[in-house]
């Protein structure tokens, strides 16, 4: 019965991290964006620098009519934004926070595996929104989604995999006990190319050619209105939070800071994370959209080659010390 | 398996995990079969998807955790992901396509059914008597996995690398095109969009055959 409460109660933290955090996210993005283009961004609702903005998009999200176009294809319309948001979830449950047992939902053993697999997964909500909405600018902006994927699942596999090699583990709490700070430096080009890579998986500005709204309005998600429109929408902002998690874990030493190494790890990890989220919104709005040319030269002969490097530096380097 | 076996696990008082083994393998069947019974191209690739999720999760009931990430990064996240991004970039209608059946079904199911036999008849003669015991310690974990697979059968791993290897030289080599202007389609690139029909869906077609050549 213990088992059982243990189990629950961690469900239900992950899942109140799962919802909290992306909204968090969210209504820095707001913020942020807005005082980078000198304006004030939402100021009204909840009073205090309209810091219940999100809230009020979702009550305005959740009374919209849920709209399947006739020519759709209903049931994979229906169940694209649940397949897009799901694996996000997933993944949360098996990101260490801190040193202790408690501070992660599920010690996974072949965790970088489980979850670069499960995040993959939720790229199939794209495609299937994608061909199912039965519009052309839809599908263009599947196939796009599709192309980018296949194009930056590779250098993010192989960063990941350099990482693993140095610690010599798959486990995520195991890597990051294994962590020294003179990783930092040494797996610096493994670290950008992962971000990098993580950012066109996400489909975030600068690499959100599959939803350049100037072109094909909104991509895959085009013919979504309501509730399963704000899911793909939440999906995007789980997907930093994870991305920025995974980094932080993988790269910058999770719960490791200068100070404070007992009690403290979980606030360096959220440290970490918020400042891996600010560049996000940082590159949003600082970098113009790169055209598909541009995106898969950029994968196939800077990243993946940087990622190859990478490897056999960390290989030479495990093998000299 | 054998009576031997059966002597010491008896099949008639079925543990959780051997009941949950055998529900998602049935859900894992059923989704095959309509995967190649469904005239619906797209969604017979993502029943495709069912079928290699619940192979997953087979792998996973008996303590293989590593197979099972492996499997589902490999086939559902880039395996799958290729085949939807190569449906829909060819001709994939909503609703039915009356021409999606093959007249070579029987054959294909004359060999997939001596395939199946020859499969089930190797793996229980091999297994015969092997128990995972699936209380105790992961058996299929990472660290034991690597070291079968870099102790024990390391020659069959690298043959299989030179294969991929061999694979990947034989798609650059197809893909290359000498001499050619780079503006130009070739036919042979807008021949399926053609059978089409549409003229969207061949327009489609033109233009990403003219992204893959800038």
């Amino acid at each position: 019965m213990n088992d059982a409460l243990d189990v629950a109660f961690r469900l239900i933290v992950v899942f109140a991290v799962f919802l909290v955090l992306p909204l968090v996210i969210g209504q820095t993005e707001h913020k942020v964006m807005a005082h980078m283009q000198g304006r004030l961004g939402p100021m009204y609702a909840g009073g205090f620098h309209g810091w219940a903005q999100l809230v009020a998009d979702g009550v305005k999200f959740a009374q919209k009519e849920d709209v399947v176009p006739a020519e759709a294809d209903r049931r994979v319309f229906q169940l694209a934004p649940a397949v897009a948001l799901l694996p996000y979830l997933l993944v949360l449950v098996a990101i260490p926070i801190g040193p202790s047992e408690g501070a992660v939902g599920q010690v996974v053993d072949a965790g970088i595996f489980f979850v670069l697999a499960v995040m993959g997964v939720g790229v199939l909500g794209s495609l299937m929104a994608g061909w199912a909405s039965a519009n052309k600018f839809s599908l263009l902006g599947g196939l796009r989604t599709a192309a980018q994927l296949l194009a930056y699942e590779l250098p993010m596999l192989l960063t990941a995999a350099s990482v693993a090699m140095a610690a010599g583990t798959v486990s995520l709490p195991g890597i990051l006990n294994a962590f020294e700070w003179w990783w930092l430096p040494w797996q610096i080009v493994g670290a950008i190319v992962f971000f990098v890579a993580g950012l066109a998986e996400l489909q975030r500005p600068p690499f959100d050619m599959p939803v350049a709204d100037s072109e094909i309005i909104f991509g895959a998600y085009t013919e979504y209105t309501g509730l399963r429109f704000a899911l793909f929408l939440l999906a995007e902002y789980a997907g930093i939070v994870v991305l920025c998690g995974l980094t932080t874990v993988l790269f910058l030493g999770g719960w490791h800071g200068p100070f404070g190494a007992d009690g403290l790890g979980w606030v360096w990890t959220l440290l970490k994370i918020a400042v891996l989220a600010f560049i996000v919104i940082w590159l949003r709005v600082t970098y113009p959209r790169m055209r598909e040319d541009q995106l898969q030269k950029l994968a196939w002969t800077v990243l993946i080659p940087l990622a190859l490097a990478q490897i056999a530096l960390t290989g030479i380097v495990k093998v000299v010390i | 398996m054998t009576f031997a076996a059966a002597a010491t696990h008896g099949f008639l008082s079925p543990a959780g995990v051997e009941i949950a083994f055998l529900l998602v393998g049935v859900v894992t069947l059923g989704a095959a079969v309509i995967t190649v019974t469904t005239r619906q191209l797209v969604h017979a690739a993502l029943w495709l998807v069912v079928a290699l999720g619940g192979l997953a999760v087979e792998y996973l009931l008996l303590t293989a955790e590593f197979i099972a990430w492996v499997q589902v990064l490999i086939y559902v996240g880039s395996v799958v992901v290729l085949l939807l991004f190569g449906l829909m970039l060819t001709k994939a209608p909503i609703g039915r396509s009356p021409d999606a059946d093959s007249g070579n079904r029987w054959v294909a199911l004359a060999v997939a059914a001596v395939a199946a036999a020859s499969l089930v008849w190797v793996v229980v003669d091999a297994f015969r008597t092997t128990w995972i015991d699936l209380d105790g310690p992961a058996q299929g974990s990472t660290k034991v996995s690597g070291e079968i697979l870099f102790r024990h059968w390391v020659l069959p791993f690298e043959a299989l690398s030179v294969l991929l290897l061999a694979a990947l030289i034989g798609a650059i080599v197809l893909s290359r095109r000498d001499g050619e202007e780079p503006g130009k389609v070739p036919a042979s690139r807008t021949a399926p969009a053609a059978r089409g029909g549409k003229d969207s869906s061949s327009g489609r077609a033109d233009r990403s055959a003219r992204e893959g050549n800038s």
